[in-house]
């Protein structure tokens, strides 16, 4: 019984939390101007995205191709930044350790809107004009301390020997650093990277205050203007439906490799 | 060895560069008028300004509703999921994890929508509605974790001992998964107080939080007022991260 009862609660949750999903799904096969309102089955909103024929409405997808190199620029740039972070942090001693630490847990506990209008106010100090880069350097900022954080477990679980063997036995430097450390470290920068290319993909309050008046929008700032103007755009259905349906499958796929390898190791 | 440690001077440089140096420029425009003069106006401002102090006092009360909600019901949700008896899958927990990938303002606006929909007026109600609805699954996951890593045997020695399984809940379980529920704390309840657009969104410009009005003044180049504000909400965050004791140990944060 307190089964069934534990079961019907996680179930309404998630029906809860998914309402609002299926309700986009749902209407985004309706040609209506307004979320909610039912005109018919159609599937002319998916051509209009998919042709980027959108009355107008063409900057939808510059925002999302903004959103896609903005989170590939600063995600690339923070696992690179991280890592050599991360492998001098591990590095340090003491205090210096713990100073440093403490730099990087910032960007995590302050509020977006606290990292976006400082970072706006220094923008506005050094008269740095606002744009792409602005944006860029801002997401580093917030998306760094992550990638650190994924590759410092890694270090810790490395034997730090096993470097130090391999310039003993005649490698450069560099090539230590090529074939020893990096191969060691990849797992950690993946999911990094993927968390720092999740954490970018979803910003809208840095994003908001850095990116300065030249027009720049991202997917998140797109759909702020659009709903203060009134009314979203139509097509914003089909995209977050076909968005949802790229990260099922993603996921799905994630999961049933898991599963997979859950079942060799168990199996030898 | 010694040599590698300055492979971190790279990443301190642009950290005082882009976390230091921004969060010292709120405090200095926080401190000077338009002209550039050190002022305590825009602190005293704020103290005097009825709006913005009841602004501020109803993002405390949203935030401190939101985080209590999260727990009451993210936590039986955490403690189920982490309970083998009751799921077997890790599937489930991605499943509550998932709506997170998905654009939060573009989620937010449904929400209101569905709400409109079905005839429900626009106001504190949907907007807490909303904010658990977005908040939900950062109160769940910590508190999941922690749950799902403890040792199951402290609660059934308890019951054996002759603990009822309600008191070995209450004492034993419990006091043992509070790092995660802290940090789902730290997770719900400083995001609620600086959001803005959500609540906008969520109360068709009814009810302003915090967060909106520091966008307000920096917006319409009020920015010494604005940093005054940040600044504020600064002193908020430092005071309830003291929560935590030591942040390095948020064993059970996201990451």
């Amino acid at each position: 019984m307190s089964k069934f009862f534990a079961k019907l609660y996680i179930w309404v949750l998630l029906v809860v939390l998914y309402a609002p999903l299926v309700f986009i799904a749902v209407f985004s096969f309706t040609e209506s101007k307004v979320l909610g309102s039912w005109e018919g089955f159609s599937t002319h909103l998916y051509q209009n995205l998919l042709t980027g024929q959108m009355q107008g409405n063409a900057s939808l997808l510059a925002a999302v191709k903004n959103t896609l190199l903005i989170a590939l620029v600063a995600a690339a740039f923070s696992t690179l930044l991280g890592t050599i972070a991360a492998i001098g942090i591990h590095n340090l001693r003491g205090r210096k350790k713990k100073v440093v630490t403490f730099l990087n847990n910032i960007p995590m506990i302050n509020p977006d809107i606290i990292t976006g209008v400082s970072l706006f106010l220094l923008f506005v100090f050094l008269h740095f004009s606002q744009g792409y880069v602005s944006v860029i350097l801002a997401h580093i900022t917030f998306c760094t301390p992550y990638v650190v954080l994924s590759v410092l477990p890694k270090l810790q679980q490395m034997n730090p020997n096993i470097y130090e063997a391999a310039l003993d036995l005649g490698a450069t430097p560099s090539q230590a650093l090529w074939k020893v450390l990096v191969p060691e470290l990849k797992p950690g920068m993946i999911s990094g990277f993927i968390l720092a290319f999740t954490m970018s993909l979803d910003d809208f309050a840095v994003t908001f205050f850095t990116r300065g008046t030249i027009g720049l929008d991202t997917l998140s700032t797109y759909i702020y203007t659009d709903a203060r103007k009134g009314g979203l755009t139509p097509e914003l259905r089909p995209l977050m439906t076909l968005i949802f349906l790229i990260i099922l499958i993603l996921l799905v796929i994630i999961n049933v490799r898991q599963d997979r390898m859950n079942k060799q190791n168990a199996n030898r | 060895m010694s040599k590698r440690s300055n492979w971190s001077i790279p990443y301190v440089v642009f950290l005082v560069l882009f976390v230091v140096l921004p969060l010292v420029l709120v405090l200095v425009y926080a401190f000077q008028d338009n002209s550039g003069h050190f002022t305590l106006g825009n602190i005293t401002k704020f103290f005097t300004d009825k709006d913005a102090l009841s602004t501020f006092a109803v993002s405390l009360e949203v935030a401190l509703e939101n985080t209590l909600l999260c727990i009451l019901i993210g936590y039986p949700a955490a403690w189920i999921l982490s309970n083998k008896q009751y799921n077997k899958s890790a599937v489930t927990i991605v499943l509550f994890i998932m709506p997170m990938w998905i654009n939060a303002l573009m989620r937010t606006l449904a929400t209101a929508q569905l709400f409109t929909m079905l005839g429900i007026t626009l106001g504190k109600g949907t907007l807490l509605f909303g904010m658990v609805y977005d908040y939900l699954p950062f109160m769940i996951y910590p508190i999941y974790n922690v749950l799902s890593k403890m040792d199951k045997s402290y609660a059934e020695a308890a019951v054996d001992l002759g603990a009822t399984p309600w008191k070995a809940f209450w004492k034993v379980t419990v006091p043992l998964s509070m790092p995660g529920v802290t940090s789902g704390i730290l997770m719900v309840f400083m995001p609620t107080v600086s959001t803005f657009a959500i609540s906008e969104f969520l109360t068709n410009n009814k009810i302003k939080l915090f967060g909106t009005i520091i966008q307000e003044n920096i917006n319409s180049s009020m920015w010494n007022y604005g940093a005054a504000l940040a600044l504020i909400m600064l002193v908020i965050i430092g005071i309830t991260s003291l929560f935590s004791k030591d942040k390095e140990e948020m064993e059970g944060g996201l990451i």
